[in-house]
């Protein structure tokens, strides 16, 4: 019974705060929860949003919770596990009306530095100082001003995933500089393999092109000082779109890539890649989870997937191996109950990111995890993560949608023919100051 | 009188106000009225407004939760520089408005809308009319093909664009497969990644979906065309041809007009199909004012901006069909308002 009032009193608070946040049409006024105070045995209800809605992450996760539960009398949490676009859409509306879940995932960059800018997440820095020293440079995409707000759970990078089948068909080799890489795509075109896809009608695959070649021609110091000053002026970032011109001069890309979805359905480019039409592509991390539930014997390329990092640039100002990636973490909304920052901790402790790795749910954080990753692809980012001398957030998310909106636009223009390098850099910088 | 109150309609109250207004006038023409009623008359009034306000007060309060709250909230968003959440404290005024007119990409959106407006009345009146003219005529399977051609209405956008999407691959969509076929080469971006194409790709398929909405509205205008006058033209030796042109066309105005209001509203807030087929793109060659306000606002935040777009979309949209219904559908309302009291008096 007296849970029961209290789910009650908690949903009508809610709901008030829900009607109360449309009304004022503000959002983000911070009211205590009824609850919110941590007594031990006192009845406490938190929610927590995830996107491993696929098994074995969900049963997993929903194993963590009951396992907090247990060790934690008179804690209950609601679990929740979204398709990842559903749970992006979700948290925008449930921060829009004010009534954020109290464990989320928050990506970094700009998009959590607008959320702390309007009060809607918690500092964690002086609650959780073991955790976030432990996880040592990984936490850098998710602090704003010093201050870590989020605590990342797996961290990523991008680079190309191949058939090593295609590519023993052509007799090719993995390419390590642009040029290799455009003459491997003439000799897989020679051989009537359509070389790489890409999801240019979502904009953001084709993007990570763009970034990618920013990362080579721009020096380290250049990209973390247009990250926090929003300057685009240096002309590497030109340069990084011409580089990008020279490869789609080459015409690599599948037939029909400017309306290409990036990952959903067979004809997308992850579908292109999955189902052996085409020989390669460069994608995220979880590149070979996506492939698996696209074809039919859930197998993805099996064990014809391979993956190579993105090739160097000569002349180019950027570290070779620098890496671009990003990655999740959790975050706890402002208003939380004490009890979700423990959470939160525990999600990030050994035994839960051990558990992680083994499910192949990701690019484990905490190094004691390191060694538990089982999926070879995986085990190979991991290396190639942790030897990289910096990892650079995706742009879009490091500078926030308006900007990397606009920046994503006008990459996805280039690669219609219709942009120049100046026009991206231009694009970018107008919405920047924007910003200012 | 006790006619009018039993029907709570927009009219009875106009014509039971003139009554009131104007009731010495109604007491003298129709003197078998006692002044009893006059009383009695000043009850079933206030009776009468009390079930108006009964019956229309829930109506209202949903008009005003759903229409008029949310559009008075786009107006004050438009106003401010916002990303969707936090309170509102970045006043800008009109500079959201500007940003967006003078937005190259909203630019191109309104003239693909207006591309959309035209064409989509120049290409489906016609066939619409010609489809509806052979399914008017006696035939075998007559329901069987009126039917064939209404499914794609009924259809839901989302699958029918999901489906088209799949027919349009580029390389590997039927489309592409039968041309090839055929001997004639697809563009080596698809239909729907050429820019030059895709808008009128959008517009072949939008064809497919809404020719069936047309087709079912002039059949049903056609229903209303008296039999009398085909068998007067018959006698008067008439080809069937000049049937149609001389007296169906001419008699199916009103229906044309409507549909064509119709089909200029759908047209300006034309979304869902292009955002499954092309989100706008490539190269923002199908960029409508729709996909461009939800561009903005879920993908890049910029919620006030797309805020003042989607008041600009109301504003266009509000002129365009005032204007519509001031110049064109003025005589045909007209001509309904004569008809309707006709009838009652019966």
């Amino acid at each position: 019974m007296t849970k029961w009032t209290g789910l009650r009193a908690v949903a009508a608070t809610l709901g008030v705060l829900t009607l109360a946040a449309c009304s004022g049409g503000t959002g983000g006024d911070p009211t205590t929860t009824p609850g919110a105070t941590t007594a031990p045995g006192e009845k406490v209800t938190i929610t927590w949003w995830h996107n491993s809605n696929n098994d074995p992450g969900k049963s997993y996760y929903e194993k963590v919770a009951d396992d907090f539960e247990k060790a934690n009398p008179g804690l209950t949490i609601e679990v929740s596990a979204f398709q990842h676009e559903d749970m992006l859409t979700k948290l925008d509306a449930a921060f829009q009306s004010g009534d954020a879940p109290d464990i989320y995932m928050e990506r970094g960059g700009g998009e959590l530095a607008d959320h702390v800018e309007a009060g809607l997440t918690k500092d964690l820095t002086a609650l959780v100082p073991d955790t976030i020293t432990k996880l040592g440079g990984s936490t850098a995409g998710w602090q704003v001003d010093g201050k870590t707000y989020a605590l990342p759970f797996s961290v990523g990078v991008v680079g190309f995933w191949y058939n090593t089948a295609k590519f023993a068909e052509a007799g090719v080799e993995a390419p390590a500089t642009l040029d290799e890489l455009i003459a491997t795509t003439g000799t897989l075109k020679g051989k009537g393999i359509e070389p790489i896809s890409v999801g240019a009608g979502d904009k953001w695959p084709a993007a990570h092109y763009w970034y990618y070649f920013a990362l080579r021609q721009c020096s380290q110091s250049v990209l973390s000082s247009a990250v926090t000053s929003l300057d685009f002026s240096d002309p590497c970032f030109v340069r990084a779109g011409e580089s990008l011109q020279q490869l789609i001069a080459a015409e690599p890309f599948n037939s029909g890539f400017l309306a290409t979805k990036a990952q959903s359905g067979a004809t997308s480019a992850s579908g292109l890649l999955a189902t052996g039409k085409v020989a390669m592509q460069l994608q995220g991390h979880w590149e070979p989870g996506v492939m698996q539930g696209l074809t039919e014997d859930k197998k993805g390329l099996g064990e014809n997937t391979g993956w190579f990092p993105f090739p160097s640039v000569t002349g180019g100002e950027g570290d070779p191996a620098a890496a671009l990636g990003g990655g999740d973490a959790w975050g706890v909304s402002a208003d939380a109950p004490d009890i979700a920052v423990k959470f939160a901790e525990y999600l990030l402790s050994d035994d839960v990111q051990k558990g992680f790795a083994e499910n192949d749910m990701g690019l484990p954080t905490n190094p004691a995890a390191s060694g538990s990753v089982k999926d070879p692809a995986l085990a190979t980012l991991l290396k190639v993560r942790d030897e990289a001398p910096y990892v650079q957030l995706y742009f879009d998310t490091a500078f926030g949608s308006s900007v990397g909106g606009a920046m994503n636009d006008a990459i996805a223009l280039m690669f219609a023919g219709k942009a120049t390098p100046q026009d991206i850099v231009d694009a970018t910088q107008a919405a920047a100051d924007e910003e200012k | 009188m006790a006619d009018d109150v039993t029907s709570p309609t927009g009219e009875s109250t106009s014509s039971a106000t003139l009554t009131a207004a104007g009731g010495a006038g109604r007491a003298t023409a129709r003197p078998a009225r006692p002044a009893a009623n006059e009383r009695g008359g000043r009850r079933t009034d206030r009776r009468m407004w009390l079930e108006i306000a009964v019956f229309v007060t829930p109506a209202l309060a949903i008009f005003a939760a759903f229409v008029v709250w949310p559009i008075v909230k786009a107006v004050q968003f438009s106003l401010y520089r916002w990303k969707g959440y936090g309170p509102l404290v970045d006043f800008v005024g009109l500079e959201n408005y500007t940003k967006v007119l003078r937005n190259e990409v909203f630019q191109d959106a309104v003239v693909h809308n207006l591309v959309i407006v035209v064409l989509s009345v120049a290409v489906q009146l016609p066939l619409g009319l010609a489809v509806a003219l052979l399914l008017n005529r006696r035939m075998r399977f007559q329901g069987l093909m009126r039917t064939i051609v209404f499914v794609p209405y009924v259809l839901a956008e989302v699958i029918a664009g999901v489906v088209w999407a799949q027919l349009l691959q580029p390389k590997y969509g039927i489309v592409d497969s039968l041309l090839t076929a055929i001997g004639i080469t697809p563009p080596a971006q698809g239909f729907l990644g050429t820019p030059e194409y895709a808008l009128m790709t959008v517009l072949v398929v939008l064809t497919w979906k809404y020719l069936g909405l047309a087709v079912i509205l002039l059949l049903a205008g056609l229903q209303s065309v008296p039999d009398e006058l085909y068998e007067a033209a018959q006698l008067d030796g008439a080809t069937w041809w000049q049937t149609q042109r001389r007296i169906t066309v001419p008699l199916l105005g009103p229906t044309i007009r409507m549909w064509i209001f119709l089909s200029m509203v759908g047209s300006l807030q034309l979304f869902d199909m292009v955002w499954i087929l092309t989100r706008g793109g490539p190269a923002n060659a199908t960029m409508t004012m729709a996909t461009f306000l939800i561009n903005e606002g879920t993908k890049r935040s910029n919620y006030g901006i797309a805020s003042a777009a989607s008041v600009v979309l109301f504003v266009i949209a509000l002129v365009v069909a005032l204007l519509y219904q001031r110049l064109v559908l003025a005589r045909d309302t007209a001509e309904t308002a004569v008809a309707r009291p006709r009838r009652r008096t019966r």
